[in-house]
């Protein structure tokens, strides 16, 4: 299970999240490999269907993360973004997938410690999940 | 329109008696068009049908148990634009949850149009009824109601009703301006009316109707009918939980599936006009097969087929109204109502939400709030 790599699809907010984890890479704050980034203009353009195809094709977890509420430049995207990954979960939950293969986070600009303790944290969390049996296993 | 015609409906049973007071309802109730299901007269089958003409109500009958489609559908083409003059439509509990939740998807307006509703004891899927129908089907839906009146399960010449309807909590209408009472009535007697809004009474009154008093035995079927269905739907769901518990057993539920996306086309509240799956999104280039058949070394085709049902419930599932069209659809026997029902029963919950229940009440993925769900994006790190 050791040399387990957990691949996490992040759909990150250009105007947040992704500055953080930029920032977290610059400023040499340790950052997992694991993650592979999707640049969004919003979360509120983060359609379930990205989230569902990413765990289909074998994704071991999606990190959703954009700005914090009231700082969203298109008002409540982030709002309503948090709606939808709230129904995602409690359909994927009715299949068993454990929900912490889904994470929405707040993460601002200036935030690049917080983006690296969260993805180190999902990282470990996964781990101990095991990895998603949909990347090898056929699927219709 | 002469006495007599109107003397022989009268004198006879609950259909007809129906039959009379939408007559009535053309005729004086400012009604300009009546939308009402009706025995076609080229095939053996029950379909909603537009009505201006009084003297076109024979073949009408709102309590025939085929459920050839979810009318809400044709509601919804018919009141796109609010409507210039009354339209009354006669519809099914389940088909006037759907339109609910089309109004509040704005697919529908309810200005102008007066929801009369009828009692539903369930009905046959799309390939039992003409079965069950036989030749003379105004006879069998009268011959239906003696047996169902007995349980959710009667079966009549060795057929089943839907599993939808057996399993449905909603047999009398809500958000109905009219109700016409089948429950524990005899139908070889008139159907009774209530009015359940100022609109239905201002109705009742316009046509110089009294509301009929409801049978007397209607408490008590009532009662019996939904401790049936309620129990039958408790064991669906939990066999349906268990046969699709993960995403292994998931796939096995829908191994035959052939995206043929009917199930999405017969669902009332499939409110897409376009559905992305038939688009060129999902028309993808023939080396992106071969590529995707090299990752594993092996491709179900047609593709996507999970992908589509988990997107239809992300899509939907907290506007299932539990009509069962999407099973009657299916050319497969894929069991798709009992799936989307339990999804949408946790969907539901989750939401606080019942699709169909009320006009008010905001379609949850339509509205939000500042201070809600913090576990959504608690930071456990
Ligand atoms: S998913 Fe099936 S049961 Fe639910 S509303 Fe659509 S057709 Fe009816
Ligand atoms: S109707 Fe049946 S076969 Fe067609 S897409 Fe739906 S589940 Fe699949
Ligand atoms: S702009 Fe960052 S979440 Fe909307």
């Amino acid at each position: 299970m050791n040399d387990f790599e957990p691949v996490i699809i992040a759909f990150v907010c250009n105007w947040c999240t992704y500055t953080a984890a930029d920032l977290a890479g610059t400023s040499r704050l340790m950052q997992p490999s694991n993650v592979r980034m999707i640049r969004m203009m919003c979360t509120g353009m983060v359609d379930p269907k990205y989230v569902i195809k990413a765990l289909l094709e074998g994704a071991d977890a999606v990190l959703i993360s954009g700005c914090h509420p009231g700082d969203c430049h298109y008002i409540n995207g982030n709002l309503k973004a948090r709606r939808r990954v709230k129904l995602l979960k409690a359909i994927l939950k009715r299949f068993a997938v454990d929900e912490h293969r889904i994470k929405m986070t707040w993460i601002g600009a200036s935030e690049g410690i917080d983006f690296a303790a969260i993805v180190t944290g999902m990282v470990k969390e996964v781990k101990a999940l095991g990895p998603n049996m949909l990347r090898r296993t056929m699927v219709i | 329109m002469s006495m007599t015609a109107e003397s022989t409906i009268r004198e006879n049973n609950a259909i007809t008696s129906a039959q009379l007071l939408f007559r009535d309802m053309l005729l004086e109730g400012g009604i300009t068009a009546l939308l009402v299901a009706q025995h076609l007269p080229m095939k053996n089958t029950v379909m909603p049908t537009l009505i201006t003409d009084p003297d076109e109500l024979r073949a009408v009958d709102p309590f025939a148990p085929c459920y050839s489609m979810n009318t809400a559908k044709v509601v919804s083409k018919l009141t796109r634009k609010s409507l210039e003059s009354p339209i009354a439509v006669v519809l099914r509990p389940c088909e006037i949850r759907a339109f609910v939740e089309l109004v509040k998807l704005k697919q529908g307006c309810m200005d102008n149009l007066l929801v009369v509703g009828t009692e539903c004891l369930g009905a046959y899927g799309n390939r039992d009824y003409p079965i069950f129908a036989g030749s003379e089907p105004m006879a069998a839906t009268l011959r239906f109601y003696e047996k169902a009146q007995g349980g959710t399960t009667a079966t009549v010449n060795g057929l089943e009703m839907a599993p939808a309807c057996k399993a449905c909590e909603h047999p009398v209408p809500e958000n109905a301006d009219l109700v016409i009472g089948v429950i524990g009535a005899d139908m070889n007697g008139p159907a009774s009316v209530t009015a359940k809004t100022e609109k239905g009474k201002a109705l009742l009154e316009k046509i110089g109707r009294e509301q009929s008093a409801q049978s007397s035995g209607r408490e008590a079927a009532l009662a019996k009918l939904m401790e049936e269905r309620i129990a039958y739907r408790d064991k669906m769901f939990a066999e349906t939980v268990e046969a699709t518990s993960d995403l292994e057993k998931l796939m096995s539920y829908l191994g035959n599936c052939i995206n043929c996306y009917n199930c999405r086309v017969a669902c009332p509240v499939c409110y897409c006009r376009e559905c992305v799956f038939t688009t060129d999104v999902f028309d993808h280039d023939p080396a992106q097969y071969l590529r995707w058949a090299k990752k594993k070394g092996v491709l179900k085709m047609p593709t996507d087929t999970v992908f589509y049902h988990i997107t239809r419930m992300a899509h939907m599932s907290l506007a299932c109204v539990g009509c069962g069209q999407c099973s009657n659809a299916c050319p497969n026997g894929i069991h798709v109502m009992e799936l989307f029902r339990t999804v949408a029963d946790e969907t539901q919950r989750e939401f606080g939400y019942e699709a169909g229940r009320s006009i008010s009440e905001d379609p949850p993925l339509s509205t939000f709030k500042e201070n809600e769900f913090p576990e959504v994006t608690a930071r456990t790190h």
